[in-house]
């Protein structure tokens, strides 16, 4: 544990200068948006009404749902001009991030100029003060303590939000926080909050400080505040101004098996002395199109992943055939380079309680069927969305007496609890074995095979270097091998970081 | 400041009109005010005294009819570069609340581009509204309520208007108070030879310190002499309805001194 928190915590000041740089550009276009915004609407009861109800139904939005929403949208943008606007990292997560920002400086802003006396209105006219004149004379000053507490709750919302945007591939303290989610580290979690939650709180209490000092007119005090803002806001950006050399990033979705497969591809990578970065917690559907634009140069898919969703291919070929068309369509589609399959396949799965299965006579999906409508289905977030789930179904008629949605993680504890009866698993999951699970067999063949293939961008589909790196891995690990891996970092006690795991698995198969 | 031998302008209304939400709030007037005149403008509340007196720096536009000051059109002009040379105290007062009484005084002269803080003047603006110097670095909220009005009167003779609108400037003070404003602020009147239109509700407060009396009603004048021919029944029935009140008012106090003699 104490380990895991030393290599939490290295990892920590490159994550914090990300997710302060983000957090800083999202508040700063947040409130060059709100400001303005908000000095006409004031004036304009209708448009401030209009303004702050869109606001509204934006901050209703779900975080992830708002960020998730700017990958299609930035991409198609993308190929409307040609090209050249990145779908991912940075800029999602800055416009998703600024919207949200706008809502409660455009309602401080809003209330700040409104709330101020009539009276003192009349007398700027009355004194001849020019509308820009009593603007900047008179409603600024005058809002500013009122607007200000809105720019701090911005702040707090923004750097609380800000962990979301690892999901689309910036980096930032999510990092950590998804990371240790996926794998069970609590330690990488902690680590993770307590830093967001202690920048929150240093960034809060600053502007708290110069919303006081502004409200009491001392300028010396609010100076010296917002210099300590501007000091923390150069410790992150000046080292991302030095050169840097340029590097290689690697993808991965977010479960442990990706997690420990990008880093194995790392390890590679840097010893063949290329400079890696990591791009981890992509979400199922983003991670191709992110290859495919050039975001990510590496990462890890399966083939039946890439046949359903992005083929949109609903017939079940043999193993062999449809490696080869997934190679040929990304190709000819994407530009995107099929290396080769790893050597073993994480297809999705019916699991059971070994004890279970043996007592209900179910060795099969089609034995399952028969007694399913006495049994919970749990399965991870995405299952129940995938036509996986519906080939399954359609091919044997299942019916549950109700189906549940967990992380992960959490699925294997409902199926070990009690809470559910049959899980969706996957077959390379290292606590099938360890929790003595039935894997029931699929004799209609409604799942497609999921070989692990090593998929790399359209850049580096001829990169011979890059490639020759990589080419040692294909059909080098054995599923056994990867549940182990696996395992390692999904077990409760003495659990390894991914990149134990990964420096374990690349003893174990010795390349 | 205005020598006492160069007069505030003349100012002429024009059959002005202004009509809010059907009502005619101001119905029509005409009506000519000499250089160097105090004139009090008085009525019941919605007679349109006050629309009458905020046509004048525009900050009520009418929707027919001019007003000119020595014979320029108020319209002529950006309605913020006419506000600068024409004086306006109300009853609110609205001083700048993050502002000192000097920055409150010297606002004026800031907005048309001084730079610097213009101490001797403000100073000077200070004693003219009978506060010490010293007041200048006080905030607003550390005053009373009299001192306000006196830092409002100074602010709107910072910029030296030959005319002051002043809109219930006294209003909202008490009594002794507002006999000691009213006062101090006739003597300024007198001595830098300003115009003076002075807007109340309050007869009394008018007959005292006015050289003319327009009474309104219903958006008209309906009533309009000096002081004396007021008091002596000599302009009309509305007029004598409002005069009767002070007039009365004193007569009983007289009665209830002469019996505090006697008894």
């Amino acid at each position: 544990m104490d380990s895991q928190v030393v290599l939490a915590v290295a990892r920590l000041p490159a994550l914090l200068a990300d997710h302060v740089m983000l957090s800083a550009a999202a508040l700063a276009l947040g409130l060059a948006i709100s400001l303005p915004l908000g000095v006409a609407a004031a004036r304009r009861p209708r448009l401030a009404r209009i303004l702050l109800g869109m606001a509204a139904v934006i901050q209703t939005i779900p975080g992830l749902a708002l960020l998730a929403l700017f990958y299609p949208i930035l991409l198609a943008l993308s190929s409307f001009v040609g090209g050249g606007i990145p779908a991912l990292g940075f800029l999602p997560s800055l416009l998703a991030l600024s919207l949200y920002a706008v809502l409660p400086i455009l309602r401080n802003t809003v209330a700040g100029i409104t709330g101020i006396d009539p009276a003192v209105i009349e007398a700027a006219d009355g004194v001849g003060m020019t509308e820009r004149q009593t603007l900047l004379l008179v409603q600024a000053p005058l809002a500013a303590p009122v607007a200000m507490a809105g720019i701090r709750t911005a702040a707090v919302w923004t750097i609380g939000a800000a962990t979301l945007s690892t999901t689309v591939g910036q980096p930032s303290l999510g990092d950590l926080i998804f990371a240790g989610l996926q794998t069970q580290d609590t330690a990488l979690v902690l680590v993770g909050c307590v830093a967001a939650a202690a920048l929150a709180l240093i960034v809060d209490a600053l502007l708290g400080l110069v919303e006081h000092a502004i409200a009491r007119r001392r300028r010396g005090r609010a100076l010296v505040a917002a210099g300590a803002i501007a000091l923390g806001l150069a410790a992150a950006i000046v080292p991302t101004l030095l050169p840097r050399q340029p590097a290689v990033t690697i993808g991965a979705k977010n479960f442990s098996e990706q997690y420990i497969l990008a880093r194995l591809i790392g390890r590679r990578l840097e010893a063949a002395g290329y400079r890696v970065s990591y791009k981890e917690g992509l979400g199922s559907a983003v991670a191709f199109s992110a290859l495919a634009a050039g975001d990510v140069d590496v990462y890890v898919d399966y083939s039946g992943t890439i046949w359903n969703n992005a083929m949109k291919r609903a017939d079940n070929p043999p193993r062999a055939a449809m490696l080869a068309e997934v190679g040929r369509w990304a190709r000819a589609d994407h530009g995107v380079g099929l290396v080769g399959s790893l050597g073993f396949e994480n297809a999705y799965a019916i699991a059971m309680r070994g004890a279970d299965a043996k007592r209900l006579g179910v060795a099969s999906i089609a034995d399952l069927s028969r007694v399913a409508p006495d049994l919970v289905l749990g399965t991870d977030i995405e299952f129940l969305e995938r036509p996986e789930w519906r080939a399954i179904r359609d091919a044997y008629g299942l019916r549950f007496k109700a189906q549940r949605s967990y992380s992960p993680s959490f699925m294997y504890r409902a199926l070990a609890s009690g809470q559910a009866d049959a899980i969706s698993a996957f077959s390379s999951d290292g606590r099938i074995a360890a929790d003595r699970l039935a894997v029931l067999a699929d004799p209609r063949r409604a799942i497609p095979n999921y070989d692990a293939i090593l998929l790399v961008s359209p850049g580096h589909a001829g990169d011979e270097r890059f490639l020759a790196a990589l080419r040692p891995l294909v059909g080098a690990i054995p599923v056994e091998a990867m549940r182990e891996a696996n395992y390692r970092v999904d077990r409760d006690v003495d659990k390894q970081t991914p990149e134990a795991a990964a420096a374990w698995l690349e003893r174990r198969i010795g390349r | 400041m205005s020598g006492t031998n160069t007069l505030g302008p003349e100012v002429v209304f024009d059959t002005v009109t202004k009509i809010f939400a059907g009502t005619r709030a101001v119905d029509g007037v005409t009506l000519t005010i000499s250089p160097g005149s105090f004139v009090a403008l008085v009525g019941a509340s919605g007679s349109g005294k006050s629309t009458l007196l905020k046509m004048v720096n525009r900050l009520v536009e009418p929707d027919s009819g001019s007003i000119a000051l020595d014979g320029r059109m108020v319209a002529a002009e950006a309605p913020y570069r006419l506000r600068r040379h024409i004086g306006y105290v109300f009853q609110n007062i609205g001083l700048f609340p993050h502002m000192d009484v000097g920055e409150n005084i010297a606002i004026g002269l800031r907005i048309a581009g001084e730079r610097s803080r213009p101490t001797v003047r403000i100073a000077e603006l200070l004693a003219l509204v009978g506060l010490p110097a010293a007041m200048a670095t006080r905030m607003p909220d550390q005053l009373s309520g009299g001192q306000r009005q006196r830092v409002g009167v100074a602010r709107a003779l910072a910029a030296a208007p030959g005319l002051m609108l002043m809109d219930e400037p006294f209003g909202a003070l008490d009594p002794v108070t507002r006999d000691t404003l009213c006062t101090a602020y006739r003597a300024l009147h007198d001595r830098l030879g300003l115009t003076s239109i002075l807007v109340t509700h309050d007869m009394a407060e008018a007959l005292l310190l006015a050289d003319r009396v327009l009474v309104m009603a219903a958006g008209r004048i309906v009533a309009d002499a000096v002081p004396a021919d007021l008091l002596a029944g000599r302009a009309g029935a509305e007029a004598d309805a409002l005069v009767a009140v002070p007039r009365d008012q004193a007569a009983r106090l007289r009665t209830l001194e002469a019996a505090g003699r006697d008894g």
